[in-house]
């Protein structure tokens, strides 16, 4: 019986995620840790208490935005490595609303999160202008644009937010989506109102993408370009939309860590991380915005839970992003587990 | 301060900056003129650092003076075996090569880390003592004017680079292999047909890029931070990433673009003592490697462009 497509779009990142937690344990026993003790660890700082839960949860938020960027640009053909600069500007503008102005709360909140997808958008417009213009390649410029996103953040949180200090002050309540409710049934996590945003996005996405005609013109030019010109469609503007649609998602994931988890920024000696993490979440969901949900609260999982392992097996909570970065190398060698599964199926008729 | 004074600071303190640079640019340089983008130069200079690191301080008691120089070697050997990953995923596996690529960063960042935990049950080690230090090249530093510039107070480490370049530039347009590497990056088809091994020659790039990458960050590692730590390289792989590219994918180029990057990184941090740099923003000196590289791929300095077939798979059969 030969495994329908739809069947391999599902099984391949299974087992891709399956292949990297082996590798993991296989590096686990070869440094003489007991895997066993370090899984359950894994498993009790991510799904053990209820205070984990609203923590994995709150880490499930950046990274369902995170991801949406990243797959929604895959849809047109881009790869938008810039999440993390986009991220950035997002949160300094999220946090910049937040500290400047004292507005009742209905106003200053969306404003606050309307000014982080704003300052995304601009800064992924960038890239998508120039690809669209000078046919320049997104990934070098995205890479560039997100060191001097951080190099500008950590300018601006120094000599503009602060008075030469290594923060800012934290934001207003009123520009806040911290919730008393959510963190009081979650035993004082930090899990924050962002997870109704997140989620959402993620609808947003689906419904831009599936339903409405702008969705099917990005996705035919992410197909093909050259057909899509043929049929009339502007893929200039099109890649130009993309980019900046991408970037929103990430401006509001920055919005998420400065309005929802801290409520504050910090000088940043490098990355957070997130935005490189959302390129796996993206993978992993098969940039579809149910698979990022999905796979980002897979990650949002293992990295909380593994901040659990060095406390009760010893063993380091690194050994998370290694298994990350596993999954990422084994989905992004898809046809060689698809010609596995292939061999496989095949070889079951006989 | 004089001309000559404000030049014996600057100069060593730029080739300093640029030997890194120069050597990771060089091994872009390899891997994507044999067609595999290598967004991954940060995790090799990573993985580098982080085996300079670690054998100096294991074996410094054995080796004593050479310590160094034999960390080198085997950060560039552990660099090679390393960047097979991306080799095995990008070249037979068929992975995105940018996927792949960020995945390696990842994962060294990862793996070092993890390591550093396992050994020595901290997050950082201890400070190497016995790195590459300062010293008057014999003999050329006497030279008047010239001496006191180019050859006093400076690093062995920074003529070995421009060296290594020298090299890489005969390597890859004086010798049959280099040809042969430029035709299977340009159009593997045309190569494959006259007989040239695609995968092996692709193969042979990412890990020469594997090496050059790993020599570039424990050159860095032994001569710049002196410990390894999360910290320790942040940021030099993509810059040296820009460097190929200002450099237009050749070594000379890559080599003159990494050198006025480690200008402008040496000026970002030595730039308060010299009297004509002190309004200018030390953002902008931050920035500019990043700004520039974007400018000359949009053809504002001479356009810039990619080895044709880089990013693709090559597969037999296919037209």
């Amino acid at each position: 019986m030969q495994m329908s497509s739809r069947m391999k779009n599902i099984l391949t990142p299974i087992i891709a995620v399956f292949l990297g937690i082996l590798v993991g344990t296989i590096i686990m026993v070869a440094s003489g840790y007991n895997a066993i003790t370090a899984y359950q660890a894994l498993w009790n700082g991510a799904f053990g208490d209820i205070y984990f839960i609203g923590e994995v949860i709150r880490q499930t938020i950046p990274y369902i935005l995170a991801g949406l960027a990243v797959a929604f640009a895959f849809k047109t053909g881009l790869f938008n490595i810039g999440v993390e600069g986009q991220l950035l500007m997002g949160w300094m503008a999220a946090v910049w609303v937040g500290v400047s102005f004292d507005l009742p709360k209905i106003i200053h909140l969306p404003l606050a999160v309307l000014a982080a997808g704003v300052a995304g958008a601009l800064w992924a417009f960038i890239p998508g202008y120039l690809k669209a213009r000078f046919r320049v390649h997104e990934v070098i410029v995205t890479i560039m644009l997100n060191h001097t996103a951080l190099y500008i953040t950590n300018q601006v949180i120094r000599s503009v937010l602060s008075d030469g200090k290594e923060r800012t002050d934290m934001i207003a309540d009123s520009s806040s989506l911290r919730s008393v409710f959510l963190e009081s049934i979650t035993d004082y996590s930090r899990m924050h109102w962002g997870i109704t945003i997140a989620i959402i996005c993620a609808i947003i996405m689906w419904f831009i993408l599936e339903k409405t005609t702008t969705g099917f013109e990005l996705r035919a030019v992410g197909f093909n370009e050259h057909a899509s010109q043929y049929a009339g469609m502007n893929v200039k503007r099109n890649i130009i939309l993309s980019m900046v649609i991408s970037g929103i998602f990430a401006g509001l994931a920055g919005a998420m860590e400065g309005l929802g988890t801290f409520g504050y920024m910090a000088v940043k000696g490098g990355f957070t991380g997130v935005g490189f993490d959302g390129i796996a979440v993206a993978l992993l969901g098969g940039n579809t915005a149910i698979g990022v949900v999905l796979a980002a609260l897979l990650f949002g999982g293992l990295k909380v839970g593994a901040l659990n392992m060095p406390l009760e097996a010893g063993v380091p909570n690194e050994l998370v992003d290694i298994i990350i970065a596993l999954i990422i190398i084994f989905v992004a060698s898809s046809y060689i587990i698809r010609w596995f599964i292939d061999r496989v199926s095949k070889k079951g008729v006989k | 301060m004089g001309i000559m004074d404000i030049l014996q600071i600057v100069i060593p303190s730029t080739l300093l900056w640029a030997a890194p640079l120069i050597l990771t640019a060089l091994g872009g340089i390899f891997s994507e003129r044999s067609g595999v983008v290598n967004i991954g130069l940060e995790g090799l200079m990573v993985i580098g650092a982080f085996t300079g690191i670690v054998f100096n301080l294991e074996t410094v008691s054995v080796l004593g003076s050479w310590t160094p120089w034999v960390a080198l070697l085997v950060a560039a050997l552990v660099g090679a075996i390393f960047s097979l990953i991306h080799a095995v995923a990008s070249i037979s596996f068929r992975a995105d090569h940018t996927v792949s690529g960020v995945a390696i960063n990842l994962l060294a960042v990862g793996v070092t880390l993890f390591l550093v935990k396992l050994i020595y049950d901290k997050g950082q080690t201890d400070i190497i003592q016995k790195g590459f230090s300062k010293i008057d090249v014999p003999f050329l530093s006497d030279i008047p004017i010239i001496g006191p510039i180019f050859f006093s107070n400076t690093y062995w480490t920074s003529y070995v680079a421009i060296i290594i370049a020298i090299i890489a530039w005969f390597v890859v347009f004086k010798t049959p292999f280099g040809l042969r590497l430029r035709s299977t990056g340009e159009h593997p088809m045309a190569a494959d047909t006259m007989g040239i091994n695609v995968t092996k020659m692709r193969y042979i790039g990412v890990i020469i890029s594997g090496a050059l990458g790993g020599l570039g960050g424990a050159v860095y590692a032994q001569s710049i931070s002196s410990d390894f730590s999360h910290a320790t390289i942040s940021g030099q792989g993509f810059m040296a990433l820009a460097a190929m590219i200002f450099g237009k994918w050749h070594p000379l180029g890559a080599m003159g673009a990494a050198i006025f990057f480690g200008f402008a990184q040496s000026l970002s941090i030595i730039g308060n003592s010299l009297p004509f740099l002190e309004n200018v923003p030390s953002l902008v000196l931050l920035i500019a490697p990043y700004i520039l590289t974007i400018l000359a791929l949009t053809g504002f300095i001479g356009r810039a462009d990619a080895p044709k077939a880089s990013g693709t798979h090559y597969i037999k059969g296919s037209r």
